[in-house]
């Protein structure tokens, strides 16, 4: 099991935690290695909470269970802090990733004693400057990228932007907006 | 040459669909397996196939609209999940009585209620007894070399008979994982071009499809519906095995994973199987004996080399994903024991009902069955034979 990363990700339908934990499979996959990206459904409809997952690995991946103790947690909604367990069983040499527009030192009490590392960026300002509009899973992408070590930037750029010009063949206007949300997440992730 | 790809389970088979590009495909949507019909659609649109698309108003017309178009002497296939496959009871029986070779692509859902849209075998046990081929699979791989296997089985002069070819709703359907996808010229000339022997467009050879039997000749019908069935399992071999030889990869009628000198042993269909494959490393490398037989064929059933292969097995646990509702297991698990008495097995057997509604499996859970199956053995006792995994209390 050596080299094997287990991300879960916790969002509201509508905000792409589903999209972002594809894509990551999706460029993870680009660098060679054996990839997972699979939501887990509820009621669907838009604000529930809902829970996607990545296994990463140098090794096949047959285990087909949702993901109880990962290393990495992402928050797409800091809503979610006081009604989502978000770290459950995360592991404490892991770390968690929160959106939020918050200091860390306000988040940190809201995490049930997690010692693990905490990161935070605030998603909502790099999609407004880099977007013009609120889609928090493009930058958490990034963020989470960075975090765990999936690759390096330059890889990482490479590869999204081959894959956003798949992904959007039909509005290639969008592509620049996203590449900039990538690599300003990428530097005010902390 | 192999394409080294990320699909999901849904991709895949709709991948493997526009490759063989189908003469006719008629759909209606339904969670989880909506993806297929609507990424083939996109195929349609973009010229990338040249199949008939029908969208139609109900899963009962699409599977209609199917066995019209394979009647016609169309190669024909249709996509659906839970509620949609009970809604087309009535077709699927005309489809295989009428001994034609059309596909369903069904990603398994649980069927209502409460409501579900998570996955379990429900939907298609209930059309165990229809007189479909079903075969399963573990992951998204097996989802898209089984489809690709379909039509050959399907269309064989001995089979004659509809297949339908089964995923796990959202864990594989919807879950992106790595994938081997084989070029389109080899999967077009290992398909070939379908030439039935009787159809209603033959102005050759007219014919009728679907007539009355008489009670004098209901059961000799019924009979040689049978028949076909009967050939089914080496026709499977056969095209895996030529499959094997196009993709280097090997199927048979099960897939036995460290069973050959296991003292335990699961069965069970589907994804968990990938599951328990982890689940049965962890023990083995504590020097335990425990082996998987995971179904692939399921429809006929290969009772005699099911057996065989679990002969020497101490404790099975045979898992079901759907209730049988007869108070005493499961589908997988009637099959199974049956299939044991009548090889004179002295094996100790319970049938676990685990999964339902989306109900997740975990290693650890396979563990604990495994360590069951060794109480079951120190005790040599079965006992409680119709369990359920996982359950709240």
């Amino acid at each position: 099991m050596s080299n094997h990363t287990e991300i879960r990700w916790h969002g509201r339908g509508g905000q792409g935690a589903k999209t972002a934990a594809l894509l990551l499979a999706d460029v993870a996959f680009q660098t060679g290695k054996y990839v997972q990206g699979f939501p887990e459904y509820g009621p669907e409809r838009m604000g529930a909470p809902i829970t996607a997952y990545n296994r990463i690995s140098d090794t096949i991946i047959r285990a087909h269970s949702n993901i109880y103790d990962p290393q990495y947690v992402v928050v797409v909604d800091e809503s979610l802090l006081e009604t989502v367990d978000v770290t459950s069983g995360l592991k404490e040499d892991g770390a968690i990733l929160i959106n939020t527009e918050r200091p860390k030192e306000e988040i940190i009490p809201h995490l049930k004693g997690y010692k693990g590392a905490v990161y935070t960026i605030n998603a909502r300002k790099i999609s407004m400057a880099a977007l013009g509009k609120y889609f928090p899973n493009t930058p958490l992408l990034a963020a989470i990228v960075k975090v765990a070590q999936i690759m390096d930037k330059d890889t990482f750029l490479r590869e999204m932007r081959s894959s956003f010009h798949h992904k959007f063949s039909n509005k290639p206007e969008v592509i620049e907006g996203n590449m900039k949300a990538l690599e300003m997440a990428f530097e005010e992730v902390h | 040459m192999a394409r080294r790809d990320r699909l999901s389970g849904n991709e895949a088979v709709a991948e493997a669909l526009r490759q063989i590009n189908p003469d006719v495909f008629p759909a209606f949507p339904i969670t989880p397996s909506t993806e297929i019909p609507q990424y083939f659609a996109s195929f349609v649109a973009n010229g990338k196939v040249d199949t008939e698309f029908i969208p139609v108003e109900s899963e009962h017309s699409s599977m209609s609209a199917a066995i019209g178009a394979s009647a016609a002497g169309a190669r024909a296939l249709t996509a659906t999940s839970s509620c949609g496959l009970a809604f087309m009871w009535e077709e699927l029986y005309i489809a295989a009585s009428n001994r034609l070779p059309l596909a369903l692509a069904l990603v398994n859902r649980a069927l209502s209620g409460p409501i579900n849209i998570n996955c379990d075998h429900s939907d298609s046990m209930g059309a165990r007894d229809s007189g479909w081929i079903q075969m399963y699979a573990e992951n998204n791989q097996e989802a898209y070399d089984n489809m690709i296997q379909a039509f050959r089985i399907s269309e064989h002069k001995d089979v004659k008979l509809p297949i339908m070819i089964c995923q796990d709703g959202f864990i594989t359907s919807h879950a992106v994982e790595n994938i081997e996808l084989l070029e389109d010229e080899e999967v077009r000339s290992f398909v070939g071009e379908y030439k039935p022997e009787n159809y209603l467009l033959n102005p050759e050879c007219p014919m009728s499809v679907g007539p009355y039997s008489v009670t004098d000749y209901y059961m000799e019908a019924k009979r040689n519906q049978a028949e076909g069935m009967k050939h089914a399992q080496q026709v499977v071999l056969d095209v895996a095995n030529e499959f094997a030889g196009l993709s280097g990869r090997k199927y048979g009628l099960f897939e036995a994973y460290r069973l050959e000198d296991a003292d335990r042993a699961v069965v069970m269909i589907g994804s968990a199987a990938g599951t328990t494959k982890d689940a049965i490393d962890r023990l083995r490398e504590k020097g335990e004996k425990v082996g998987l037989l995971k179904i692939r064929l399921y429809r006929p059933f290969p009772a005699e080399a099911i057996a065989e292969a679990l002969k020497n097995v101490k404790a099975i646990a045979i898992m079901d994903r759907a209730e049988g509702y007869s108070d005493h297991g499961g589908p997988l698990g009637a099959d199974v024991m049956a299939a044991l008495f009548r090889a004179k097995s002295t094996a100790l057997a319970t049938n676990i009902i685990y999964g339902l509604g989306g109900r997740d499996v975990r290693v650890e859970d396979m563990e604990q069955v495994f360590k069951d199956l060794q109480t079951m053995i120190v005790q040599n006792d079965a006992g409680d034979t119709y369990r359920y995994m996982g359950l709240r209390e």
